[in-house]
């Protein structure tokens, strides 16, 4: 009698007081994962005006750009981009996006609101970590943002800081002295951050699942925020020891990435012996996986609102997982594809080729899993199915340029061109964006306890698919064409001619990024003032639609669920709805029975 | 005039309880409850398994990484150049190496004595606690130690932007030694604990898997410094 007593004051938790612990130093996972996808909101506001500096300044090079001048006075002077400022642009796009963007929201934000509540647990399990590891992202991206505050502004040496441009300092060119710091120092702090999370996320995985939560009754979103956590910790493990050397050598006079003899503006550089490969072959053991990070819990999240859409579960639910753990498993033997040119043993070569042509099978298996299931499904069209088709769609469009690129013969032409832009903007890029649409579209009822509007929805989905394509497409003809990336003007004879494809493109981007106002616009005002959102509204059957919208601050509000089926119960013959939700007695007696 | 209070049960969770998946088959140790020495329960109401026993396997196998990938440069940036030198380690480390694999053996009595005070064999755990403190000293004297160690190489000129080879030097040691004051604070940590009686058997198992494992590394490390290869 004793043990329940206090069983029950244990678990029955009691919200927390206060503004600050509420909202600001919150333990609640719920919050922490808002806390996330408002601070990737930030991040993709910024990345995407950065993106939209660099696109009008290619094809309108003498146009100033209101207020940058006031920004760097040095980088653009009278707000004219200068070259080496359009590099510390495209450094700063990259950075935002690939960290504070792709990793932060599909992963960090969603997974912390969601995989609690999904596997039936009242919280991760070691909150305070959990807090930490928000806090230690934000200061991250505080410290990254204040590299164009110091100085000559932000690093010029692109979001892959290859050594030894960002391991030598001031020398190496405009934002190389503090700004490259600033950058070092914030992604280590963003490792740690993420360690933390994963940390979390793979303990709360394990430990806390409910009665009956067994690993195979896990949805399909819950698998691939597991399988994503196990990547990033042993992904961003490696890159914190990567960024503590490059900031040794950039500022304690150690040799670890330069190497001898190394001449910049005449002057011998006071280091020797420094592998600059050896930066390529830590930063892509971390780089590569990090795609991943991005794309997984994309594809567990659009799986699982596809399922919801389809009122029928996948063609298998463990082909997927198995696909997604492969997945995962491929993503460390794959880096050396992005060191082809690097100038490492050809041989390498051949051996990273491998792999990464083998890592597409998995990736094949799910799309065609995906379209298999989806093939003569009454598909309930909402803009969250959307946005998951439009995954699917970029996922794919992005992925057969992936076969090309595969290959060292043809990547050596095609590396430094916009060909691999359009391809990995499209494949992890717009493919994980598409993903956290549809993430927000489908969750937002559950996260806020509104509705949010479908018309406006579905018009920003049109033109953000059209969008994209418009944009990212032509990357890979202008590739084709030789066109070198990095470039921040096309002053070469042979690239005049394809400055019209530039100028679509520039004009693609300003209209796709304007139609995002349309999102914000329907984010802030269904906040405020959508429909009430039920519990269930889109008939889903998981453990999140089981509690009120918004969910209370323990989450189950003191109840222990217990789960009974697998997670896709739905288009069940005989039942009271077409579909039995997980923690329902009710017997399933159909074909489908229990798989 | 009923006077006598029963005494409270010591034993593992009842089975209906169990909300944790794995509790009590993969070592979390956690669902036991801590009794104290004058029979009277308190603050022992967060009973519930912790995660830690998970959760420690999952950190030391992202710090295994970490130091996977420090290793790893080192042998590349070894084989790369011919700017190598190598240096004798300072004689006091193999010293600091006995302290730290001592303290590791103090750790474990204090681990086997609590252990036998929760299952109620051992009346107090003071003695247990005395061997914490000693686990605990130990570990400063290993990074005392290492300061000195790190003093006997400067008297020699060798700084951490010197030469690759004791750049490396600074850089392991020195994150060995941050992950050390981390093992220390955990000790720090259980040994109130202990105080309150409100220690879980869990968080100790964590505190000391950790500690294990950190002398592993540093034996690791230590070879990695040493080999001439």
């Amino acid at each position: 009698m004793h043990d329940m007593s206090h069983a029950t004051e244990h678990h029955a938790h009691t919200p927390p007081q206060g503004f600050i612990r509420n909202y600001v130093f919150s333990l609640d996972h719920k919050v922490i994962g808002k806390q996330y996808y408002g601070l990737g909101l930030v991040a993709v506001i910024t990345g995407m005006v950065l993106s939209w500096i660099m696109r009008i300044h290619l094809v309108w090079p003498n146009f100033a750009i209101p207020g940058l001048g006031l920004l760097s006075k040095a980088g653009a002077p009278g707000g004219i981009v200068t070259p080496e400022y359009y590099l510390q642009l495209m450094t700063m796009h990259g950075t935002l996006m690939v960290f504070f963007v792709l990793t932060n929201v599909p992963f960090a934000g969603f997974g912390n609101y969601f995989l609690p509540i999904q596997i039936g647990a009242e919280d991760m399990a070691f909150p305070r970590f959990n807090m930490m590891s928000f806090w230690t992202t934000f200061v991250a991206f505080l410290v990254l943002i204040a590299a164009f505050f110091v100085g000559d502004g932000p690093p010029l040496a692109g979001w892959t800081s290859y050594a030894p441009l960002s391991a030598v300092g001031g020398a190496a060119g405009p934002g190389e002295a503090t700004g490259q710091t600033l950058w070092a120092i914030s992604i280590a702090i963003f490792c740690i951050g993420q360690l933390l999370g994963s940390l979390n996320f793979i303990s709360t995985t394990l430990d806390l699942r409910t009665k009956g939560m067994t690993l195979w009754r896990m949805p399909l979103s819950t698998w691939s925020w597991f399988i994503t956590s196990c990547i990033g910790l042993t992904a961003f493990a490696v890159l914190l020891p990567a960024c503590i050397l490059l900031i040794l050598d950039r500022t304690a006079g150690t040799s670890f990435f330069i190497p001898s003899g190394l001449v910049i503006n005449d002057k011998l550089q006071p280091h020797s012996g420094g592998s600059t490969l050896l930066w390529q072959h830590l930063f892509w053991f971390f780089g590569h996986p990090e795609v991943y990070i991005a794309i997984v819990p994309a594809m567990g999240i659009v799986s699982h609102i596809l399922i919801n859409s389809m009122r029928r579960p996948m063609l298998s639910h463990r082909v997927i997982i198995y696909s997604l753990l492969a997945i995962g498993f491929l993503s460390y033997m794959v880096y050396g594809h992005h060191m082809f040119v690097s100038g490492m043993n050809p041989f390498s070569s051949l051996a990273f080729s491998f792999p990464t042509l083998l890592i597409t099978i998995p990736s094949t298996v799910l799309v065609l899993i995906w379209i298999g299931s989806l093939y003569g499904s009454k598909l309930r069209i909402t803009t969250a199915s959307l946005f998951a088709l439009g995954f699917i769609s970029m996922f794919v469009s992005g992925g057969v340029s992936g076969f090309f690129l595969a290959q060292p013969s043809l990547d050596i032409y095609l590396h430094a061109t916009y060909f691999v832009v359009g391809h990995f903007h499209m494949v992890m890029g717009v493919a994980a964006i598409f993903g956290m649409f549809a993430g927000t579209y489908f969750w937002f009822p559950k996260m806020f306890g509104r509705m949010m509007n479908e018309t406006l929805g579905r018009v920003h989905f049109w033109l953000t698919f059209v969008g994209t394509y418009c944009i990212f497409m032509p990357f890979h003809y202008l590739g084709l064409a030789a066109n070198v990336r990095r470039y921040s003007a096309f002053v070469d004879d042979y690239l005049q001619p394809l400055l019209g494809v530039h100028k679509f493109i520039t004009i693609a981007a300003l209209f796709t990024g304007a139609v995002q106002l349309i999102f914000l616009y329907n984010l802030i005002h269904s906040r405020f003032r959508g429909a009430l959102a039920p519990a269930n509204p889109w008939e889903a059957t998981s453990l999140e639609w089981t509690m009120p919208s918004p969910p209370p601050f323990d989450n189950f509000g003191g109840r222990h669920p217990v789960v009974y089926h697998d997670p896709y119960q739905y288009g069940i013959e005989g039942a009271t709805n077409d579909y039995v939700m997980q923690d329902s007695p009710e017997e399933i007696k159909s074909v489908r029975d229990e798989r | 005039m009923a006077t006598t209070v029963p005494e409270p049960p010591v034993h593992d969770l009842p089975s209906d309880n169990n909300r944790f998946p794995g509790n009590g088959k993969i070592g979390h140790g956690g669902g036991r409850i801590l009794r104290p020495a004058e029979g009277h329960l308190r603050a022992v109401d967060d009973y519930s398994p912790s995660p830690s026993g998970t959760g420690i396997w999952v950190g030391l196998t992202a710090i295994t990484m970490s130091f996977a990938a420090f290793t790893s440069a080192m042998i590349v940036r070894k084989g790369g150049a011919s700017d190598w030198r190598h240096f004798t380690i300072p004689s006091i480390l193999y010293l600091n190496t006995v302290v730290l694999l001592v303290s590791s053996v103090t750790l474990e009595v204090a681990r086997r004595r609590i252990a036998a005070f929760m299952n109620g064999n051992t009346p107090r755990p003071a003695v247990a606690s005395k061997w914490l403190y000693a686990t605990l000293f130990l570990g400063l004297c290993f990074l005392g130690g290492q300061y000195a160690g790190w003093l006997q190489l400067k008297s020699q000129g060798l700084f951490l932007a010197t030469s690759p080879s004791s750049s490396f030097f600074y850089v392991f040691t020195a994150v060995h030694g941050l992950h050390i004051v981390g093992g220390l604070a955990g000790l720090i940590y259980v040994i109130r604990k202990l105080h309150r009686l409100v220690l879980r058997r869990s968080t100790l198992d964590a505190a000391s898997r950790y500690w294990h494992f950190m002398d592993a590394v540093w034996v690791y490390l230590l070879f990695m410094l040493w080999a001439k290869f």
